[in-house]
């Protein structure tokens, strides 16, 4: 009672204010981000505009600039590696969400996803080092390709391991989330599970599925130690899947530290893009997951 | 009891900031001044550096992230000094925007470092080096490799060249000895601390990174600081010179190659040496600093703890050249390397008496 | 027919059958990861492998100990940072289901966790080591703060709205005022949320090598200092990884050890936390 109200109405009013400037801050911080980067890239977007999308050359000692062989390399490992995860990360999230919900042996398998999400990128990047990089130059020995061992291929294996648990907890799910009373009308036509996967729960999570894909790739397209340290570092476009290449994040931890004026605003030009792609695609995922949770609740309602 | 931990980890984290701070603004018991750059003479600067740190209670931290960083960070004003191989261009002296001054620490020579079963010593000429780097020559038993080597027996495995990802003082080295000797490299490829490699070259960060790969690596083959290949026991090649020799690396023939006049700035290629015995491959590695070191956040004591540690790497701290395989500077490079220092000023006046 | 039927069941058991093939297949990296940082990690585990520095090129022996306090001065300086604007921006969005500024924070939450690491490294650069000249622990800490934030909002968020309404309407009505009700009732009974949030944001900045690329940078010296570069677990084990000697890269071995044992028992912890601390009422 020692209180006077105005004295909480002073604290209940910097409370509320503190919060939302706390809030506020979230946003300005992103804004922030986005301003910073398109300013400091300016000088190349002036001197190379849209061109530098379809530019093959990236030369730093003649200053021409164009990103092409990163975009692609970025969109070839991220593409490759989602084709090799997806059979694993939707068998993970079907094996939890559908055959072994509970249990001993989907306790121990979900935790071990959780372990492989939780291993640091260049640990990954290590590992790949000492063990895929022999086993792609294995490959290559057989194939008689030269025996480089670094690589789109190494590369695109390492972020498939690196992805599939986002994939598969995600997947898990939204699997999860299908009706049972759905499910059970099938069984009760006389439906096999396989034919339950496959016309009800697969379609029914078929969105989530996909939400998971592409959270995942957002995850690899931003990837950085991991790939530098197995891409090989070459500035041109790969010719094949072993032929060494270079991404927009792993460009970016070659070559920042000593880059000057045209050089660096091109490289931030490029983390500008590699900001907006990855925006793109985590907006694209989350909005389909929000879709998903708001369609469920009205389906309980 | 959850209200307790509550405050126990606000109390905490405010705690903690509060040491952080303290410990951020008190001042520093030891001095420590930040280089970064070449990799190139960087397991002579961490020895150095830790022999100086075990002396004078001076910690220099020195981060390898290529010559092109080293002076590109210091023309940025974020370390005290740059390390590089390559002298610096008239294009980065005029963007550091006040004169800059080299002092060379040590020469040493670029190897071509390989991986071929048996180890097999190789000699190489100009141009196999470059067809070898340009993409023309594939496989180790090229008729090109082998007339150089007739008494090797060399194996049908595809070359896999590796160059520097990262701007480097190195591979300026190696580029300008190629361009000087190879007219279709000088018109194909030119010279500089980055290039535009051809396509299928491998990259790796640093004279580390390029030294890992190939001893990884069969058939593979890139350039790297003699010391790199040497603790690694990686075969290296011998390189034809213009007297027509196959010369060993090692750190009589860097030395040979070194014996020529200096300017005062010290600015000399030593790459395609005229001298009979030298390697024609190697050059001194500089490190680079303001000359007028009042500038940005640094103090006097600062700057004199830099100049202190330039004389001593140029002057005592040249014992340590040599087990480690460089090669030391001459007297005169030294002579002049000190006048160098003694030209570094603070508010214009002579920072050492 | 029943031939169909076989046929369909066979379909059946062969499809669930790849299903926990590839199930398990997918573990095999898992296991070879963790076996190789074991077999080779503890080997060189010892004494003086945790409590010295590292040495010079080519000479054996030395530790990673500037290494494992740069990670947790990183850790506490970043923690310091996103922390209390984390859980502050998580309690307004769960006042504030709607609302112009509500969402627009909830999309920036989502833009910043899926923004690049080795973005939040430049832009940490630009804003921070440029303007202060100098590589520093301090902007590291930004950049991994920038990191953590969205982690914190989101499991904030989340973990006030599961805070049962009656609760805040008891307290209120008894006259509480609104800012002492959040701070004594509402955010206390989410603690184990928040805190598992907290821990899971360090979990997710522990191992991270880009953004210290340009900014905490390494330091082969012991330093506390934060306006001073700072060495960090995961840079070192890049460092040693990409270098040609044995030694060193039984060192990132060690050195990755560590750190997943630092990485695992903090989601440990917090998976404990969670179990044990539901949300009380």
């Amino acid at each position: 009672m020692t209180r006077s109200t105005p004295n909480i109405d002073r604290s209940e009013r910097t409370f509320t204010v503190v919060l939302a400037i706390s809030g506020g801050f979230i946003v300005l911080l992103l804004i922030g981000i986005m301003v910073t980067l398109f300013f400091n890239s300016l000088p190349a977007i002036r001197e190379f505009g849209a061109g530098f999308f379809i530019g093959k050359t990236w030369n730093a000692a003649a200053e021409t600039f164009g990103a092409l062989p990163f975009l692609v390399g970025t969109l070839v490992t991220s593409f490759l590696a989602l084709l090799i995860s997806v059979p694993f990360s939707l068998a993970i999230a079907l094996f939890l969400g559908e055959y072994y919900r509970e249990g001993a042996v989907s306790g121990f398998l979900r935790s071990a996803v959780e372990v492989l999400a939780g291993i640091p990128s260049v640990i990954y990047g290590l590992w790949g080092l000492f063990l895929l990089m022999p086993a792609v130059r294995y490959i290559e020995m057989k194939l008689g390709v030269a025996p480089q061992g670094v690589g789109i291929l190494t590369s695109s294996l390492i972020l498939a391991i690196m992805i599939i648990p986002f994939a598969a907890s995600i997947g898990r799910e939204v699997i999860t989330f299908v009706p049972g009373d759905l499910k059970e009308a099938a069984y009760s036509l006389g439906a096999t599970r396989f034919e339950v996967v496959r016309n009800i729960v697969v379609p029914y999570a078929r969105s989530g599925i996909i939400a998971g894909i592409l959270l995942s790739l957002g995850r690899a397209i931003g990837e950085t130690m991991a790939v530098t340290m197995l891409i090989g570092n070459s500035n041109f476009l790969p010719t094949s899947i072993f032929s060494p290449a270079n991404t927009m994040a792993s460009v970016i931890a070659n070559e920042f530290a000593e880059a000057t004026g045209v050089t660096s605003a091109s490289l931030i030009y490029l983390a500008l893009v590699l900001f907006f792609v990855t925006m793109l695609v985590n907006i694209a995922g989350t909005w389909v997951i929000q879709k998903l949770t708001v369609e469920s609740s009205r389906e309980v309602t | 009891m959850i209200n307790s931990f509550l405050r126990t980890v606000s109390f905490t984290v405010i705690a903690l900031v509060a040491v952080l701070g303290i410990a951020g603004h008190a001042p520093a018991a030891d001095m420590e001044l930040l280089g970064a750059g070449a990799t190139f003479p960087q397991p002579l600067y961490s020895k150095m550096f830790d022999a100086y740190y075990q002396q004078y209670k001076v910690k220099i931290n020195y981060q390898g992230i290529g010559s092109g960083g080293g002076i590109n960070q210091l023309i940025k004003k974020t370390v005290d000094f740059g390390g590089t191989d390559a002298f610096m261009t008239e294009k980065e002296l005029k963007s550091a925007g006040a004169p800059v001054l080299h002092v060379p620490t040590c020469l040493g020579a670029v190897v071509l470092a390989y991986n071929l079963p048996g180890n097999p010593k190789l000699n190489f000429t100009s141009d196999t080096i470059a067809e070898i780097f340009l993409g023309t020559i594939t496989k180790w038993n090229d008729p090109k490799i082998a007339a150089a080597n007739p008494k090797t027996a060399l194996p049908n495995l595809a070359i896999s060249p590796v160059h520097r990802a990262d701007s480097s003082g190195t591979t300026f080295i190696f580029t300008e000895y190629l361009a000087k000797t190879n007219d279709a490299w000088k018109q194909k490829i030119g010279l500089g601390k980055s290039v535009n490699w051809p396509a299928g070259s491998i990259g790796q960060k640093g004279n580390p990174g390029v030294a890992g790969y190939v001893k990884q690596t069969p058939g593979a083959i890139g350039y790297v600081e003699l010391l790199y290949a040497v603790q690694n026991k990686m075969p290296y090649g011998n390189v034809k010179n213009k007297a027509g020799k196959f010369i060993e690396p090692s750190l009589k023939s860097v030395t040979a190659a070194a014996n020529i006049p200096l300017p005062d700035d010290t600015n000399k290629s030593l790459t395609n040496t005229d001298a009979a015995a030298g390697y024609p491959i190697s050059s001194f590695t500089w490190l680079i600093f303001y000359k007028e070191q009042n500038y940005g956040v640094k103090t006097r004591e600062r700057a004199e703890a830099l100049a202190k540690l330039l004389m001593w790497m140029v002057g005592n701290g040249q014992r340590y050249v040599e087990p480690l395989q460089y090669a030391p500077l001459s007297k005169e490079a030294a002579e002049k390397s000190v006048k160098l220092i003694r030209s570094m000023t603070y508010n214009g006046a002579p920072l050492l008496k | 027919m029943h031939d169909n039927v076989r046929a369909r069941l066979a379909k059946d058991t062969i499809f669930k059958g790849i299903v926990c093939l590839f199930a398990f297949v997918s573990l095999l990296p898992l296991f070879l990861i963790l076996y190789y940082i074991t077999r080779n990690g503890i080997a060189v585990i010892n004494w003086e492998f945790l409590t010295s520095l590292p040495r010079p090129t080519g000479e054996t022996g030395g530790g990673v100990f500037n290494a494992i306090v740069g990670t947790l001065v990183l850790i506490v300086l970043s923690g310091a940072l996103s922390i209390p604007c984390g859980i502050a921006a998580g309690v307004y969005l769960a006042e504030h289901q709607a609302g112009k500024l509500g969402n627009a924070i909830r999309l920036s939450v989502v833009v910043l966790q899926g923004t690049p690491s080795i973005v939040i490294g430049i832009i940490a650069y630009l804003w921070i080591v440029g303007p202060l000249k100098t590589f520093s622990a301090f902007s590291g800490g930004i950049a991994l703060a920038v990191m953590m934030l969205p982690v914190i909002v989101k499991t904030t968020e989340e973990t006030l709205k599961l805070v049962p309404y009656h609760l805040k309407e008891a307290s209120l009505a008894l006259g509480v005022p609104y800012y002492r009700t959040m701070l004594k009732v509402v955010l206390p009974s989410g603690m184990s949320g928040i805190l598992t949030g907290i821990l899971l944001s360090v979990a997710r900045i522990t191992g991270e090598t880009a953004p210290l690329l340009f900014t905490a940078f390494g330091n082969q010296f012991m330093n506390v200092n934060i306006f001073k570069p700072i060495d960090s677990l995961p840079y070192r084990i890049f460092y040693y990884a990409m270098s040609p000697y044995p030694e060193w890269h039984s060192f990132a071995w060690g050195a990755s050890f560590i750190l997943v044992v630092l990485t695992l028992s903090l989601n440990l912890v917090a998976r404990g936390i969670s179990a044990k601390w539901k949300i009380q009422y």
